[in-house]
């Protein structure tokens, strides 16, 4: 329960710590942020104007003051107005792509995380077998590129050039949103491209991960132990050495995701997924402040919680985690 | 069942000096390696009992703190590596002659298949992009190893202290560090770059600002546990500062620590400066294999068929890539010892009648023909 407490302690920490980021980017801009920006945005109109001094808090007020405003606003949720969609707020905007991001990159890690512990635990077990010879190295060229160009590809010689998957957004544009199977199934056969770059890019990562931990893990005594037992081999390779060799690869999840999340901005650019990374890059490209940093906040937010999450699932694994 | 006849255990020989640099940290945060001290090497067999690995013989003292640097240019991983490296070096060092011209240059009709005239063809508004592959090299590396380079510097600087020194100075510098290990890198590079006057200074600024952190972990562990060495509590009675201590006593222990940070984050700042200059973030003007990627997406390469605008490219940044996460496994081979025990083993291994069982990590070798079935 400390620990929990602790590591609560922590992101709350790390929250104020990206918000107060936030605060002072806009400030970093030489000269008067609101001018500078408009300067390069071209035409807006005057409530455009007062929207944009009044999201970067940018108010006559001393800077302590402007601060708290801004802190009390992003603890609230209320990012001011989205340029691009004006006047929409930039909360509404940000949900409409909170779930989709969720849904692509829960997804992707999940499989990619069970898949590439899998690889991992029986490249260690045969070591020097074919899975162990051949699937790390083709993992790490894999791994290699980046994903953003891994999608490209992709995109490219299965989408348009096969035809064998959509080419961009989340569903088929005629249906409507709804609890209907077409809808459904339109989302999956959406999401299957995406889902298999962003696959493709971490397997390498956790099976080399997990086969680098079980080598070390298989070397205890208790392996050989429950070896000169007659335990069957299945028995010692998953309830012995993966269950102890899990435990780094659980505490890589956090670290994890942020890499995750980096590739996931840019294949949901590519492939024209309306989560939070198509938004942050058409947010940039449209130069819109207020939801730039109403997006990073958010994708912070999220990453903190899935972060929290493995904590706990963690101090259910670990037990001695419990007890400290 | 296999049948065991009785094992054996015995020591590999201790680990000699030179062995004392830690092992590298994979670059995607892979678990931190044990100790070398303890290597069980379980051997079994042998109607006596006991096979006798030979144990390497100890290495002259003096230039041994060097030595993984030799082995590791004898690595047949390593090799592939630096090869790849060194080629795209001298591509970008000769790019003039390599790929004489301006890339620039608007030399023909757009999007043309390659051909000999144009090597890679052209991209969608007639420039050449063999000459554009070729050119942005120079950029993307040069970005690429000045940025791993202070990365490299202030990781090792924060990890460095913040392991030697503990206490209070650790709890904040460790403090920082999470921080900024737990907020996200690129959504933190994009509104960084968006904000911040565009231009190579400002990415590699904001790439060094948002990736030194995971480099930092790394060696802060290795300085903590290098602290508890005898030798350093030596140099600490006979009266030596703390400065001394820390760049001849600990330092030239990490080395390869230090190298193979250097590497990762080189492989990081190229990959993650591709990734800011293909939305738009980098200085479009300028030639690299992020922008060049911006403009074949820009001019919309995937719907007019024009593969080759943005597989060059992107191979080139992977192939760096490989080539240096290579050269990074390759390290971290030679200065594993469960790994390289393993290459070791498999030497002695080769002519004689013994063969490792199929099973465990730790090596263990069996007869193949035991004398009874």
């Amino acid at each position: 329960m400390r620990y929990i407490l602790r590591r609560l302690g922590f992101y709350l920490l790390a929250f104020w710590a990206a918000i107060t980021l936030d605060f002072f980017l806009p400030r970093l801009l030489p000269g008067d942020p609101a001018a500078t920006i408009l300067g390069s945005g071209g035409q807006l109109d005057p409530s455009q104007v007062q929207a944009l001094r009044e999201a970067l808090g940018l108010t006559d007020q001393p800077l302590i003051l402007q601060y708290f405003t801004y802190l009390t606003h992003a603890i609230r949720g209320d990012f001011g107005i989205s340029f691009s969609n004006f006047p929409v707020p930039v909360i509404t905007v940000i949900l409409t792509g909170l779930w989709w991001t969720l849904l692509l990159g829960g997804s992707s890690v999940i499989i990619s995380f069970i898949i590439g512990n899998l690889i991992g635990i029986f490249g260690s077990w045969r070591r020097g077998g074919a899975v162990d010879s051949f699937v790390p190295p083709l993992l790490v060229l894999v791994g290699a590129f980046p994903p953003f160009f891994l999608g490209l590809c992709a995109i490219y010689l299965l989408a348009f050039q096969l035809h064998w998957f959509p080419t961009r957004h989340a569903y088929e544009d005629t249906l409507v949103p709804g609890f209907d199977p077409a809808f459904f199934g339109s989302v999956i056969t959406h999401m299957l491209l995406p889902v298999i770059v962003l696959v493709l890019s971490q397997l390498g990562g956790w099976a080399l991960g997990m086969r680098n931990t079980m080598v070390s893990v298989l070397a205890e005594d208790y392996i050989t132990m429950a070896e000169a037992k007659g335990l069957t081999q299945n028995r010692i390779m998953f309830r012995y050495a993966a269950r102890n060799a899990m435990l780094p690869s659980v505490t890589a999840f956090g670290i994890v995701l942020g890499f995750v999340l980096s590739g996931q901005l840019l294949i949901e650019q590519i492939f024209s997924y309306p989560g939070l990374g198509f938004l942050l890059i058409s947010a940039v490209q449209k130069l819109d402040y207020p939801l730039m940093q109403g997006l990073f906040l958010m994708i912070t937010f999220a990453v903190l919680v899935a972060n929290f999450i493995v904590d706990i699932v963690y101090t259910r694994l670990d037990p001695r985690v419990r007890a400290g | 069942m296999e049948t065991h006849n009785k094992p054996a255990h015995f020591e590999q020989q201790t680990p000699s000096p030179e062995t004392v640099d830690g092992p590298v940290a994979g670059p995607e945060g892979a678990a931190e390696m044990p100790d070398r001290q303890d290597l069980p090497v379980e051997v079994e067999g042998t109607p006596a009992g006991q096979l006798l690995v030979a144990a390497p013989p100890l290495p002259v003292p003096g230039r041994q703190r060097m030595v993984w640097l030799r082995t590791l240019l004898k690595n047949p991983k390593a090799l592939t590596g630096i090869a790849i490296v060194g080629l795209f070096i001298l591509v970008a060092l000769f790019a003039p002659v390599i790929a004489p011209g301006d890339p620039t240059e608007f030399v023909d009709s757009p999007n043309l298949p390659p051909s000999a005239a144009h090597l890679f063809g052209t991209e969608g508004q007639g420039k050449d992009v063999f000459r554009q592959t070729v050119w942005g090299a120079q950029t993307s590396l040069f970005i690429g190893f000045v940025t791993g380079f202070i990365i490299t510097l202030v990781s090792t600087i924060i990890g460095m202290t913040a392991g030697y020194f503990r206490g209070r100075i650790d709890d904040i510098l460790t403090l920082l560090t999470n921080l900024f290990l737990v907020i996200p890198g690129l959504p933190l590079l994009i509104i960084l770059s968006a904000f911040l006057a565009p231009g190579t200074g400002t990415i590699i600024g904001a790439l060094a600002f948002t990736g030194w952190a995971f480099g930092a972990r790394v060696k802060r562990s290795q300085t903590l546990s290098l602290r508890e060495k005898d030798f350093v509590a030596a140099a600490l009675v006979s009266g030596e500062s703390s400065f001394k201590i820390i760049f001849t006593e600990i330092l030239p222990n990490m080395i390869s620590i230090i190298m193979g940070s250097f590497i990762s984050s080189t492989t990081y700042a190229i990959s993650a400066s591709t990734a800011l200059a293909f939305i738009g973030l980098g200085n479009v003007s300028e030639v690299t294999w992020g922008t060049n990627l911006y403009w074949s997406q820009n001019n919309g390469a995937i719907l007019q068929g024009a593969w080759w605008t943005f597989v060059p490219s992107g191979l080139c940044v992977a192939l760096v890539a490989f080539g240096l996460s290579f050269i990074n496994y390759a390290l971290d081979e030679v200065t594993n010892p469960r790994l390289r025990a393993e290459k070791d083993l498999n030497k002695v291994l080769k002519g004689t009648a013994f063969r490792k069982t199929r099973t465990r990590a730790t090596p263990v070798f069996r007869q193949s023909q035991p004398n009874s079935k």
